[in-house]
C-alpha cells in the first residue's frame, strides 16, 4: 500500500502544484456557472421572468387603451407602448422579443367582427426568429386579453351600441333564412337592451376566460422555489471534471514520453497498483471539484441539496469514478498526447453537449432524446438535478449511480484491455 | 548476478535484438556500447523486465523475473535515457516516491535518500524543484532516483547523454564508488571514452546483434592495425598510393589531414620520407593507439558516431 498512496499523493501534488490545472477545474466552473446561472433565472424567486412586448397602438381608441392596460397587468410579460419604426428596429436588434401593431381602426373593427361578416382586422406580430418561444406565448396571451376586451366593449361600450345597431340594420336586408334571421335579430335586440341598461347595474359585459390559472412551480417541497444555479453548478462541474479526465488520460501518455513509465514499470507494481492508484487519485481530485464548486453554489447562490444528500454524494461519487475510468481510456487508446488531446477534447464536448449540461435536454430534438440516456453524464446532470432543486428521495439517485457505475466498468475495462504496458 | 541467453525482440518487422546474449559478475561494469539504433535501450528494456522478450532468458542473480510484482525486481536499478523525474516536485519528494515504489516508508527511506543525496552531491537543493535544476544535475538526481531502494545491479541506459564535462566526471564518479561497492553495473553508450574508462567488458552493438564481445585489450586486438598516424599536410592527394605502401592497412584523407593505420611502428619514417618525396608538405605528425572507434569502424565499416 505504500506505493500506492505514494503515487496518490503524487498526483494529487502535481495537480495542486499546476496552477492552470487548479484554475480549470476549480475558478472556471464557478465562473461559467454563475454566469449561465444568472442567464437562465437566477437565484430564487417568487416573482417569474417576464418577456418584453412592444405594443405599436396605431388606433388609440378606448378598446386598444383598455387593452393595453390588460395586457400590462399580465404575469409573463412586460408591455410598453413604442411607435412602429422604434418596435422594429428593437426586435430586428434583439432589445425586444416580440412587438405587436394595434392597426388604425381596431377597436371598431373587431367589435364589428364579432357580429357580422366580412374582413377582420390584422393585427401584426412582429419577432426575433431566435425567441419563437417567447412569440407563440405572448400570441396566445393576446387572443385571451382580446376576445376579454373586444367582448366586453361589444357588450356595453359606445363602440358596442353602434355596432349592434349596425349589424342589426344589415340583418334586415339580409337574405338570411326567415328562422335564423329571426333568431339573431332577437339576440341582438337582446345584446341592445342590456347595453342600456345603466353601467352600475350591468357591472360591465363582454365574454370573459371561464377559468383563473394559478402558477405552481413544482420543486423540491412547497415554499422551495427554483434556483438556476443549482442545475449550471451542476453542468460546469460536469463539464470540467470531463475536463480533468482529459488531463488525467494525457498525463498518463506523457509518462511514457517522459521516461517515467519505465521507472513505474522497473519497479515491483502490479498493473492494479500502477492503474488503481491513478483512478483514485482521479476520483479523489473530482470529488474536491464537487465539493468545491457546490460550496461555493451554496455560499453566494444559496444552492441547496434540497434531496437526498446520501444520493447526491452518491452520484458525485459515481461520476468522479466514471471520470477517472474515462481518463484512463484516453490513456489506453491514445497513442500520443498531441493526437490524444484533441479527439479527447471533440468526444469531451459532445458528452458534455448532450449530458444537457450546457441547455436542458428537454429542447434537443425527439429523435435525440433517447440517444442521450445512453451518455453516462446525462444521468450525472440528471442525478445532481435531482438531488438539488428537484428535492428528490435517494431512491431517484439510484438509477444514476448505477449507470454511472456501469459506464465507470466499461470505459475501464476497455481501458485495461487496450492498456499498453510494455515500456517500449 | 546479471545474465542474459539468446535475447530476441521484433517490433513488426524491424528486428531490434537478435540473440544477444551477456553475462556481468558482482562488481563488475559490463558496457554496451552501439549507435543509436543499435538495439541497447531494446536490451535493456527486456533485462528490467519492462519488455518481454519473444525468445530468449534473463536471470538475476541466478532466477528468472516472472510477473510485474517479482521480488527479483528489487534487485535492480534503472536509469531511464530520458530525465525521468516529476520537475513540478522537489528532489525530495522525487526520492520519496521512488523509494515508495520499492516499499520504502518512514525512517527507512529518509536514511536512504539522505544516502544517495550524499552520493550524488545534491544534498544542498533537496528542496528545490527538479525542474530548477541544471541538466547536469537533473542526470545526477535521474540516478539518485534509481539507487533508493540500494538495488544490487543498476542498469544505466546512456546516463550521460547531454551534460556537461564537469557532470560527466561527477557521474562517472558515482559509477565508480558503486562498482567500489560491489554494485554489477550494465552501462550502454555511444561514447567510446565512457566504455574504456569505466567498462570491465564491453559488448559493441550494431543492428541488435553483439559483433564483438571482450575486455578493452581484447576488443583493441580485432583493430587491424597497431597504430594510428596522424599526418597533417598539404598538397597531396593521392590516399590510393598510399594504400599501396608496403605496411599500411588503412588511410583516409580528411581536409588536410592524413589517417594511416600501420602494422609496424618501424614502417612510419619510410611513410614520411615517401610523403615527402611526393611533395606533401608535412605541419605536424603524432601516433595513436588503436580505439574502440578504430575496432568499430573495422567490424562495420562505419564510424561510430556516423553510424
Amino acid at each position: 500500500m505504500t506505493a500506492f498512496w505514494a503515487l496518490v499523493i503524487k498526483d494529487l501534488r502535481l495537480f495542486f502544484g499546476d496552477r492552470r490545472a487548479v484554475i480549470m477545474s476549480f475558478i472556471a466552473p464557478i465562473l461559467i456557472g454563475s454566469f449561465f446561472g444568472y442567464v437562465f433565472g437566477g437565484g430564487p424567486k417568487k416573482e417569474q421572468s417576464k418577456v418584453k412586448v412592444l405594443v405599436v397602438d396605431q388606433d388609440r381608441s378606448a378598446t386598444t387603451k383598455e387593452l393595453m392596460g390588460s395586457l400590462e397587468k399580465e404575469n409573463g410579460i412586460e408591455a410598453a407602448t413604442a411607435e412602429l419604426a422604434e418596435a422594429r428596429e428593437a426586435v430586428r436588434k434583439g432589445r425586444a422579443p416580440v412587438a405587436i401593431v394595434l392597426p388604425k381602426g381596431f377597436g371598431e373593427s373587431a367589435s364589428r367582427a364579432l357580429f357580422m361578416p366580412g374582413a377582420k382586422p390584422e393585427i401584426t406580430v412582429m419577432y426575433d426568429p431566435s425567441h419563437t418561444v417567447e412569440s407563440s406565448m405572448v400570441r396566445g396571451m393576446l387572443t385571451g386579453q382580446i376576445m376579454q376586451t373586444v367582448s366586453k366593449g361589444a357588450f356595453s361600450g359606445e363602440t358596442g351600441k353602434r355596432t349592434v345597431s349596425e349589424a342589426l340594420r344589415s340583418l334586415e336586408g339580409s337574405t338570411m333564412d326567415a328562422g335564423e334571421k329571426s333568431t339573431l335579430q332577437g339576440l341582438l335586440k337582446s345584446v341592445e337592451k342590456y347595453n342600456a341598461l345603466p353601467p352600475a347595474s350591468s357591472g360591465g359585459g363582454g365574454f370573459s376566460i371561464p377559468f383563473a390559472m394559478k402558477d405552481e412551480p413544482l420543486t423540491a417541497r412547497a415554499g422551495v422555489l427554483y434556483n438556476a444555479y443549482a442545475h449550471s453548478f451542476g453542468g460546469m462541474a460536469i463539464q470540467f471534471m470531463l475536463f480533468m479526465g482529459i488531463d488525467v488520460g494525457i498525463g498518463m501518455l506523457l509518462l511514457r514520453q517522459r521516461g517515467l513509465w519505465r521507472r513505474f514499470r522497473a519497479a515491483p507494481l502490479s498493473k492494479t497498483v500502477l492503474l488503481g492508484s491513478r483512478a483514485c487519485s482521479a476520483t479523489l481530485i473530482g470529488m474536491m471539484i464537487l465539493s468545491v464548486v457546490f460550496t461555493f453554489a451554496r455560499v453566494a447562490f444559496d444552492v441547496r441539496i434540497e434531496g437526498s444528500l446520501l444520493g447526491f454524494v452518491g452520484v458525485c461519487a459515481a461520476f468522479s469514478l466514471m471520470t477517472a475510468a474515462y481518463g484512463m481510456l484516453i490513456a489506453a487508446i491514445g497513442r500520443t498526447p498531441e493526437a490524444a488531446r484533441g479527439l479527447a477534447i471533440l468526444a469531451t464536448l459532445l458528452m458534455v453537449m448532450l449530458s444537457g449540461a450546457w441547455v436542458p435536454s428537454f429542447l434537443f430534438p425527439q429523435w435525440m432524446q433517447p440517444v442521450t440516456k445512453a451518455i453516462p453524464a446525462r444521468w450525472a446532470m440528471d442525478g445532481i438535478d435531482a438531488m438539488t432543486w428537484r428535492g428528490s428521495g435517494g431512491e431517484e439517485a439510484v438509477m444514476p449511480i448505477l449507470v454511472l457505475l456501469s459506464g465507470a466498468l466499461v470505459f475501464g475495462v476497455v481501458a485495461v484491455w487496450r492498456f499498453r504496458w510494455e515500456a517500449e | 548476478m546479471l545474465s542474459a541467453k539468446n535475447l530476441r525482440k521484433a517490433f513488426g518487422q524491424l528486428q531490434a535484438v537478435s540473440d544477444v546474449s551477456l553475462e556481468a559478475a558482482k562488481g563488475e561494469v559490463l558496457g554496451l556500447l552501439g549507435p543509436n539504433g543499435a538495439g541497447k535501450t531494446t536490451t535493456i528494456g527486456m533485462l528490467a523486465g519492462l519488455v518481454p522478450p519473444d525468445a530468449g532468458e534473463v536471470r538475476i542473480a541466478g532466477e528468472p523475473i516472472v510477473g510485474d510484482t517479482s521480488e527479483l525486481k528489487r534487485k535492480l536499478g534503472l536509469v531511464p535515457q530520458e530525465l525521468a523525474l516529476f520537475e513540478e516536485l522537489t528532489a525530495t519528494a522525487n526520492l520519496d516516491l521512488f523509494g515508495a515504489l520499492y516499499g520504502l516508508s518512514g525512517a527507512a527511506l529518509a536514511r536512504e535518500r539522505a544516502r544517495v543525496f550524499e552520493l550524488v552531491g545534491l544534498a544542498d537543493r533537496a528542496k528545490d524543484r527538479a525542474g530548477t535544476f541544471s541538466g547536469g544535475m537533473k542526470r545526477r538526481l535521474n540516478l539518485a532516483a534509481a539507487l533508493m531502494h540500494d538495488p544490487d545491479v543498476i542498469l544505466l541506459d546512456e546516463p550521460t547523454v547531454g551534460v556537461d564535462p564537469q557532470s560527466r566526471n561527477a557521474i562517472f564518479d558515482n559509477l565508480e564508488s558503486l562498482k567500489a561497492a560491489g554494485k554489477t553495473l550494465l552501462y550502454t553508450t555511444h561514447y567510446m571514452e565512457e566504455a574504456a574508462r569505466l567498462c570491465d567488458r564491453i559488448a559493441i552493438m550494431d543492428h541488435g546483434k553483439v559483433i564483438a564481445y571482450d575486455d578493452l585489450s581484447g576488443l583493441l586486438k580485432l583493430a587491424p592495425v597497431s597504430r594510428v598516424v596522424v599526418v597533417e599536410l598539404a598538397d597531396f592527394h593521392r590516399v590510393d598510393a598510399v594504400l599501396g605502401l608496403a605496411g599500411v592497412r588503412e588511410a583516409e584523407l580528411t581536409g588536410n589531414q592524413l589517417r594511416l593505420g600501420i602494422e609496424r611502428v618501424e614502417d612510419i619514417p619510410g611513410l614520411l620520407t615517401w610523403l615527402l618525396s611526393q611533395g606533401a608538405a608535412i605541419d605536424h605528425v603524432h601516433t595513436e593507439r588503436p580505439t574502440l572507434e578504430t575496432v568499430f569502424l573495422h567490424l562495420t565499416g562505419r564510424s561510430l558516431r556516423d553510424a
